[in-house]
């Protein structure tokens, strides 16, 4: 699996020598081409989109290129409670995975090290979701916190939810949705840290009369650091950017729409161009600014 | 020994309860694919076969996982091809720029993919290419390529380097090392990595919808049918790709646990 090398912090030895590194170049260079191409161009693309301006008495839809920098005043100043939407959902849907994680995580890598056939069983069930449509278990949960289903009636009936209430179309559903999604993400990475925790820290530290509680915390959890890093970072970047789980369609409402909703509409719905673009332009600045952040200051900067 | 155990039992039920909430949607799903509903899926009328035996019968649903299955396999081709090589160039050589070429590769997988998809359909757009095939597989081997190189680097980096040399002891030319001894052992971390850039593609909708034009997929086309309720017959589509998927992970795990097990052996 991907994540397996993603969890690693600390490459293996291979210094090999400094020797022919033309023909390395050649190795690279469709690779980077393509990546130039497909991957950097794009981004050209968007920031020259976000500055455009409508054509005078154009279509819908028919930009010229300027330099109007009050698009993204514009779009801010519309859209901000999606963007809080959208980092506060993540967010949320980072802390839950994590939590609901770390001890499925911590049980396969470390309690099931005696069993390789239910360690591999156990992992074979955690990337299981992975192979089913993506739209189709959202819509499952859809289907399971319907009005209808017993779930929500017994909820009624206790008064946990109002009777004119719904599960569907809340917060409460796209953070559900977010989290149970990117659960998978969030327990490979830890998965693999986990794998090769030497447990003989642990039995140090409670050598040294420190409770369990003690240990976890002074111990497995600063072991398990790269884990921790790399799954909340796949867990939060996909979310953040996420619009399926908030759409109107799937768990969401007019209500739960973040900012991919309002990207997704601009662009391919009111053919805003300029507004999409200067919408993925800030949602992408935000990241990479929380990401460079969150990484030095975690002190794991080799991810890749 | 005295781990940090919260009691005997709790951790082990706790696992496996955390299993089976990973596993209801899945569930629900493949139960539903035997639902006897006229049209939309929601509410449980009765069991049958029709679905499993009459598929096609949803409008455009098998020509979407036609096409699904098409742009999956060209787009794994090209992001295993470019992938495989940047892989070995990055494990097996340093050269100065080795760091950025890290981060341009780490970066497509720290971008969101509405991000990916809206910049890559803005540069259609200005370039005036119009959105179909070409487009979806374009922008499926962009997002597939950084997991081959991610996955396959891993694998050249686990090789020993002394069985290339053996080679070269004994007169291989470079290509016949490559192909005779570097190539075969890299092979299971290729197909690993090919296997999972085709999910990926497979399963793709946010940067598949800003790019696809008229051309549906098949989570493109579930995507359209959701807003008035999906019919079983996508059920038992992904229900099918889900044992499919399933076997073939099995299968992997065993083979690689017998490969084990027989170096094992010889050591």
């Amino acid at each position: 699996m991907a994540f397996a090398a993603f969890g690693s912090s600390a490459a293996p030895v291979e210094q090999a020598p400094r020797r022919r590194s033309w023909v390395a170049l050649v190795l690279l260079l469709p690779g980077l081409a393509y990546l130039a191409l497909f991957f950097l161009t794009p981004f050209v693309s968007l920031i020259l989109t976000s500055l455009q301006t409508p054509v005078e008495f154009g279509d819908v839809g028919q930009f010229q290129q300027a330099f109007k920098i009050e698009n993204y005043a514009i779009v801010v100043e519309q859209y901000w409670p999606h963007f809080l939407r959208a980092f506060g959902y993540a967010l949320a849907a980072t802390f839950f995975a994590l939590v609901i994680s770390y001890p499925l995580a911590y049980f396969i890598g470390v309690k099931a090290r005696r069993w390789p056939l239910i360690q591999a069983l156990m992992l074979t069930l955690v990337i299981a979701p992975f192979f089913i449509s993506f739209l189709l278990r959202t819509l499952a949960w859809k289907a399971l916190m319907s009005d209808e289903t017993p779930l929500v009636q017994a909820l009624k009936a206790l008064s946990i939810i109002p009777n004119d209430g719904h599960l569907t179309g809340t917060a409460f559903s796209v953070i559900f949705g977010l989290t149970y999604n990117f659960i998978p993400f969030m327990t490979l990475p830890l998965y693999t840290t986990l794998e090769r925790l030497d447990t003989r820290y642990l039995e140090a530290g409670s050598d040294l009369y420190a409770g369990p509680a003690t240990t976890f915390w002074k111990v497995t959890v600063p072991l398990s650091m790269p884990g921790i890093v790399s799954g909340t970072l796949l867990t939060f970047i996909p979310a953040s950017g996420d619009y399926i789980n908030a759409s109107a369609s799937f768990l969401g409402s007019a209500q739960t729409q973040m900012v991919g909703n309002v990207i997704e509409t601009n662009f391919l719905g009111l053919l805003n161009y300029p507004a999409a673009a200067a919408l993925s332009v800030i949602l992408m600045a935000v990241i990479l600014l929380v990401v460079g952040i969150y990484v030095r200051r975690s002190g794991t900067e080799d991810l890749l | 020994m005295r781990t940090f155990s919260l009691g005997k039992w709790l951790l082990p039920v706790y696992s496996v309860l955390a299993l089976v909430f990973l596993l209801v949607p899945i569930a629900y799903t493949f139960v539903f694919s035997f639902n006897d509903s006229t049209k939309s899926n929601v509410q449980w009328v009765g069991f049958t076969f029709d679905k499993w035996l009459n598929v096609c019968d949803a409008q455009g649903l098998c020509a979407a996982f036609g096409t699904s299955v098409l742009v999956g396999l060209i787009a794994t081709v090209i992001a295993t091809a470019l992938g495989t090589l940047m892989a070995i160039a990055l494990a097996r050589y340093r050269f100065r720029a080795r760091s950025a070429v890290s981060l341009l590769l780490f970066l497509p997988m720290a971008t969101p993919e509405v991000v990916l998809g809206a910049g890559l359909a803005a540069q259609f757009l200005t370039a005036g290419v119009p959105k179909g095939y070409v487009t979806i597989i374009i922008a499926h081997a962009l997002f597939c390529l950084s997991f081959v190189v991610v996955t396959v680097k891993a694998r050249v980096a686990s090789l020993d380097p002394a069985l290339e040399e053996a080679g070269r002891d004994l007169y291989g030319s470079p290509a016949q090392v490559f192909w005779k001894i570097t190539f075969p052992l890299l092979l299971p971390g290729i197909i690993a990595a090919a296997l999972l850039s085709f999910a990926l593609s497979f399963d793709d909708f946010i940067i598949t919808r800003f790019n696809n034009g008229p051309v549906e997929t098949f989570p493109i086309w579930i995507y359209t049918a959701a807003a008035r309720g999906v019919p079983a017959e996508a059920n038992v589509i992904a229900s099918a790709v889900f044992l499919l998927a399933l076997v073939i992970v099995i299968v992997a795990q065993t083979t690689s646990a017998a490969r084990r097990k027989r170096l094992a052996k010889l050591q």
